[in-house]
């Protein structure tokens, strides 16, 4: 993974979401920011209910009626934030495009793969059938497809999960876009099938030199697909830094729970696997300070009162939102003088 | 080529599954019609006025009503195997050449009904949908509330006092002039301007039900994760509707139309009562009360034939609409 020095193709600034009802405002993601660069990898990590997807809707504009976002979202130099109808729908699938989570559901059962794909060309290219169909074939190859002409003609219910993930792939990659967003790709998908998929997704970003936003609740898969990582807990960015830096010494104890309650493959006993005590908070009752306090194992009274901002930590650009992380990494330090 | 054998010999079972449906009918049919009293000799005798007991046993022992019931159902069934449909001792005609004199008609009111009812029905559900919770929307949907809940009788003598009586823009009833000697086109167009208000009478109860329908299917189509995929890949919203929504909306509806045949059978029969439609409707209203169960069974017969093929119709139209249910 290398150093990324360019321009950022898409970036977000103090984005929120917020649901409006008849009871009022239900904000579900609280100032969030990031920057991908051409080339790059970003994942965003956190549990479900964090604010992860609905970011990535809020790019898109594929929001749900009652939902708005406000806040900046730049993609190449262009504010694309709140832009509607036709001046939205000429960036998606062009210069933006997405994956989702469920690829059984996710393809229309009644239109072959190959009219799927030429319509997200032709929607955006004046090019003729022959020539779509052209192009379809051959992205059905580019993303391992084999047979294209076979499977071009068939209907979703005949491909496996992990073959319709990559219709869906060839689909999103159709128009060459600068940004792909990826929602919980894999997910669904048998573990095997989990690293093709993923190992293709990186391919095909160094061919392109997309950006590519991985969604992902998998710390596992952040080692080694993303370059940075911006973990989330209850609609915020926690903590922000490069993947290596974040699986070898997590700054925020919401990050140090979520890496230690990884199973892993190992020599030593089985042990129950570590947990992050409590519950997160709902979105109506957000605690004043710290969102993570009321589980936190470090918690004191300042982090109940006071919200942390997603400060400047360590090296390497990370930043942390949490008060007492130097406090914390100075106390484990002492204690075990002599580790990593 | 093995797909298309396969397909045929789908097709050969449910043809056979059909013709046993239909044998089915047909001895449900005869039983029932005899559990209710009187015969045609009763009323036949009736209409005479002075019928002596000897008439009447001599007209029965013609008719073959002396037999046992048994006799009586064992010969019924051999002629219906057999494709003959016995004689209407009424009207003095073999069935099968009264119910040909009249499948004609009733299948073009039917048809057109039908079709009136999901082309413009389909249409209003449609700009419903995509208008959902405006002012379009509601007004499509009083509408269809207007029609849904009308009796159909009511719009039929409505429709003829308006379009009929006061205006003088259509006729009455029937189904062409007798008079005017018409042929070819000027014979169509003849019939076409009678169809008029009959297939709007019987249309616009199921233009209600299918615009309801369109609109509720595609509503629910458009929360489906693939109008998202479609979406995102920045489809024109036009086109989501058309082709990705309404395509899968059309599955519903199709098994809808299927169930419907039927029914609309049945309100054939008060459409073609009220306007003098000269159909299998009335026919079979007629035969009823002249006690004419030869002619009655036939229809009965003719018409679950007609169901049960229109059934089959719609069955391989949802085959070719969705491509999920063709085995391969």
């Amino acid at each position: 993974m290398s150093a990324h020095n360019e321009r950022p193709v898409l970036e977000v600034e103090d984005l929120s979401v917020a649901f409006h009802d008849r009871g009022g405002e239900l904000v579900a993601v609280r100032g969030v920011s990031f920057a991908v660069a051409p080339g790059e990898t970003l994942a965003l990590v956190g549990e479900s209910g964090c604010g992860k997807s609905l970011t990535a809707y809020a790019l898109l504009g594929l929001l749900p009626a009652n939902a708005r976002a406000r806040g900046r979202v730049r993609l190449e130099g262009r504010d694309i934030l709140g832009l509607e109808g036709e001046a939205m729908r000429r960036l998606r699938g062009a210069r933006i495009a997405m994956i989702f989570q469920e690829p059984m559901t996710a393809l229309n059962p009644v239109l072959t793969v190959g009219a799927q794909i030429v319509e997200a060309i032709r929607e955006h290219e004046a090019v003729s059938r022959a020539e779509a169909r052209a192009r379809a074939l051959a992205l059905l190859a580019r993303v391992r497809i084999p047979d294209p002409e076979r499977r071009f003609g068939e209907y979703p219910h005949r491909l496996s999960g992990g073959m319709r993930q990559r219709v869906m792939i060839a689909m999103a990659l159709a128009c060459t876009p600068a940004v792909l967003i990826a929602d919980e790709p894999t997910t669904a998908l048998d573990v095997t099938v989990q690293a093709e998929i993923l190992d293709l997704l990186d391919d095909l970003r160094c061919e392109t030199g997309m950006a590519v936003v991985l969604i992902t609740h998998d710390l596992g898969l952040v080692a080694e697909h993303a370059d940075r990582v911006s973990v989330m807990y209850a609609g915020r960015v926690v903590e922000t830094r490069s993947a290596e830096t974040l699986i070898a010494a997590p700054l925020h104890p919401y990050t140090r729970g979520l890496l230690a309650a990884r199973p892993r493959l190992g020599t030593g006993p089985r042990r129950r696997l570590a947990e992050i005590p409590g519950q997160v908070p709902l979105l109506g009752a957000m605690p004043p300070g710290c969102a993570f306090a009321p589980r936190c194992p470090f918690a004191a009274l300042p982090c109940r009162e006071t919200l942390p901002s997603l400060d400047a930590a360590g090296s390497a650009a990370g930043r942390v939102a949490c008060l007492r992380w130097n406090e914390i990494r100075a106390s484990e330090q002492s204690a075990a003088p002599l580790g990593a | 080529m093995s797909r298309l054998t396969a397909n045929l010999g789908t097709l050969g079972r449910r043809l056979l599954q059909m013709a046993s449906v239909v044998v089915g009918i047909a001895v449900i049919n005869f039983c029932l019609l005899h559990l209710a009293p009187g015969d045609a000799v009763q009323v036949l005798a009736g209409e005479a006025g002075s019928a002596t007991p000897e008439y009447i046993a001599a007209l029965r022992a013609q008719f073959g009503l002396d037999q046992t019931m048994a006799v009586q159902f064992a010969r019924y069934l051999s002629n219906v195997l057999a494709l003959d449909l016995g004689f209407s001792f009424r009207q003095g005609l073999p069935v099968a050449t009264l119910i040909l004199q009249r499948v004609g008609p009733t299948l073009l009111l039917m048809g057109t009904s039908i079709g009136f009812a999901v082309l413009v029905g389909g249409a209003l559900g449609f700009a419903a949908a995509r208008h959902a919770g405006r002012p379009l929307d509601t007004a499509i949907s009083i509408l269809a509330l207007l029609f849904y809940a009308t009796p159909v009788f009511w719009i039929g003598v409505m429709l003829i006092v308006v379009f009929s009586v006061w205006l003088d823009w259509l006729p009455v009833g029937g189904m062409a002039q007798v008079e005017a000697g018409l042929t070819g086109l000027g014979y169509a167009a003849d019939v076409a301007q009678h169809l008029v208000l009959p297939a709007l009478t019987l249309g616009l109860y199921y233009l209600a039900v299918y615009t309801r329908l369109t609109r509720a299917a595609m509503l629910e189509a458009y929360g489906q994760d693939y109008v998202r995929t479609a979406v995102a890949k920045g489809v024109r919203p036009h086109r989501i509707a058309r082709r990705h929504v309404l395509r899968n909306a059309l599955l519903p509806i199709v098994t809808q139309l299927g169930l419907q045949l039927g029914s609309i059978l049945g309100g054939a029969v008060l459409v073609e009562t009220v306007f003098a439609w000269p159909g299998l409707g009335r026919l079979a209203f007629e035969a009823l009360f002249q006690r004419d169960l030869n002619l009655l069974l036939g229809i009965l017969l003719c018409s679950s034939v007609v169901v049960v093929l229109a059934n089959l119709a719609v069955d391989l139209l949802y085959g070719v609409l969705d491509p999920r249910t063709t085995r391969s």
